[in-house]
């Protein structure tokens, strides 16, 4: 699995109150919602966007509530990956949970700009930088978690079992 | 090698005589949360997964509390797919319009959750019930639908932070003080993964109001929970209101910490964080200069009686500075109730300000409170992040409720006398 598209990049601490503000948290719906995501920050992602993007931010990403709707918004908006310094432990959780695929690498999001083109190898956790030419090394996913990955998501994965 | 109070938990609910940081398991669990806003998605999440009954009727607790009373039409069809689900799985802990409370002041005061309980909740803030000697964490709806189909859970152990209290608070600090204090010290992600473990002798004086509201902003630290031993303080709460025996955990003489914190808590100050971070903290008595429209006492951090009473004994008698919007809000009907028994509600209708029932309402910038462009609320609740509370050139700023009503008769953030 891979993905690869070009970088939005956003600082540290991005908060799911900026990924999917709390005043349209009154629909469940995805579609509807992402029509929304960064909107508080970044009031371009939504127009920008295309499939297979990716975001690159710094320390402690989708700190604050626990609302899944932040990584679902994401991974509706058709985000690749997000790639960080670090993620906030719930939206980690989340991501996962719903099958948003994120990497945690430091010197990747240090180094990688807006706008750059770049390709994710999920398996192996390669991060190329094809605007620089520069590759990174993340840790993949273990494979409990790849487990539910492959099945869809963490239910599907109870479902099966 | 010993274990943490989190740990030992965490292995009696996995079935194993002990469990390492950083190791993977499954856990039982006691109590499974939801809200008006979570409980949809995981509703979907649980029909999409083939599920078709819960677990336990008695383990499963769903609270509305975010948009209620409905803010509008799609909030009110949120709140009605909880009550058909609720309905449809004979959920004993329902709690709807008229006997809700803000979620993590209800399920304590109810006795819902008990020490040794193994908890999560489609809530950030469910680390509030660690001041119960609990282990409880906050997830997403994902984990909310499995946790109500299976009644298990994975986690992976964490490691722990040792905060060891010492000393006792002076008066006009709380629990709000000590936790902004701490946050304000390691930073928002200072304890990210991790448990914060709070022990010592400045435990036995510091209330269950103060613990609940300590835990309850572990998060705001990024930690996976907050945690107090138990004491008489505890057993006393607990005592006539536990539904379940409560089960006592300690920590091992000999467990390991990553790290431990001295807070004397004779030096904590009040202390406020400003915009747009909880760890951007500051006493208050520095931040006299600058003026509020709008003051929020209530929510899940600081909505129960003992905030409900500080407030009182500062805005009694006083008015609410002109141009100033103060709004009270009682975290569960039983406190609302005793606010109304006691002549709190009066004094603070009195003193100008507005009581709503229950509700999350302006903290998360939902109804009841939001702010326009360029203005300022100083706010008992726990976050402050751009556009939290309304516009994202609002600012909120985060306080004690005796700050908060103390400003609220200034109309400048103020340090209580």
């Amino acid at each position: 699995m891979n993905t690869k598209g070009k970088v939005f990049k956003y600082p540290d601490n991005v908060d799911t109150d900026v990924i999917i503000p709390a005043r349209y948290l009154n629909t469940p719906d995805a579609n509807e919602l992402a029509l929304h995501c960064m909107e508080d920050i970044d009031t371009e992602f939504v127009k920008k966007v295309e499939a297979g993007d990716i975001m690159v931010a710094g320390w402690n990403f989708g700190c604050g509530s626990s609302r899944e709707h932040a990584p679902l918004v994401i991974k509706t908006c058709k985000t690749g990956c997000v790639i960080a310094k670090s993620f906030a432990r719930i939206f980690y959780r989340n991501a996962i949970n719903i099958g948003l695929p994120i990497l945690e690498c430091e010197e990747a999001a240090e180094e990688i700009n807006a706008n750059d083109k770049v390709e994710v190898d999920f398996d192996t956790g390669i991060i190329t930088n094809i605007t620089t030419g520069k590759t990174y090394k993340a840790q993949p996913f273990p494979p409990f978690i790849q487990n539910i990955i492959a099945k869809g998501g963490l239910l599907a994965s109870l479902k099966e079992s | 090698m010993g274990m943490t109070m989190t740990q030992k938990i965490l292995a009696a609910h996995a079935g194993l005589k002990s469990v390492v940081a950083g190791q993977l398991i499954s856990a039982k669990l006691d109590i499974v949360l939801g809200n008006d806003i979570t409980t949809p998605v995981a509703v979907n999440e649980f029909n999409k997964g083939g599920f078709t009954e819960v677990f336990d009727k008695d383990r499963v607790a769903i609270v509305l509390d975010h948009f209620v009373p409905n803010k509008d039409i799609k909030a009110a069809e949120q709140s009605k797919t909880c009550r058909e689900f609720a309905c449809a799985n004979c959920i004993s802990h329902f709690y709807d319009v008229g006997k809700m409370g803000i979620e993590h002041a209800l399920l304590p005061e109810q006795g819902v959750v008990t020490a040794g309980d193994c908890i999560i909740g489609a809530d950030s803030h469910t680390c509030t019930y660690g001041a119960l000697g609990a282990f409880s964490t906050g997830v997403g709806s994902t984990d909310m639908a499995a946790g109500m189909a299976t009644g298990t859970a994975w986690f992976k152990v964490p490691s722990a932070i040792k905060f060891n209290l010492t000393g006792k608070l002076n008066k006009n600090c709380s629990g709000k003080d000590v936790i902004l204090t701490i946050i304000g010290m390691i930073g928002v992600d200072g304890a990210l993964y991790k448990s914060m473990e709070f022990v010592g002798e400045g435990v036995k004086a510091l209330s269950m109001d103060d613990r609940l509201c300590i835990c309850n902003m572990a998060i705001e630290a990024g930690a996976k929970n907050g945690i107090f031993p138990v004491d008489d303080v505890t057993l006393n709460y607990l005592k006539g209101r536990s539904e379940r025996e409560p089960v006592i955990f300690e920590a091992d003489s000999d467990a390991e910490y990553e790290k431990v914190i001295d807070i004397d808590l004779s030096k904590i100050v009040p202390t406020v964080a400003c915009p747009h971070l909880p760890e951007n903290t500051h006493p208050a008595k520095e931040l006299s200069h600058i003026k509020i429209d709008q003051v929020v006492i209530g929510s899940c951090t600081n909505g129960r009686m003992e905030d409900m009473e500080a407030a009182y004994e500062i805005l009694k008698g006083k008015t609410v500075a002109d141009g100033v919007r103060c709004i009270i809000i009682p975290a569960t009907m039983q406190i609302y109730r005793e606010c109304v028994e006691k002549g709190y509600i009066t004094a603070f209708i009195d003193a100008g300000a507005v009581v709503s029932t229950p509700t999350c309402g302006p903290c998360l910038g939902g109804y009841m409170g939001i702010l326009a462009k360029g203005e300022r609320c100083i706010a008992t609740t726990n976050r402050n992040f751009v556009g939290r509370m309304g516009h994202t050139e609002s600012e909120v700023y985060l306080a004690s409720p005796h700050t908060a009503a103390a400003s609220a008769i200034t109309g400048f953030i103020k340090e209580a006398e």
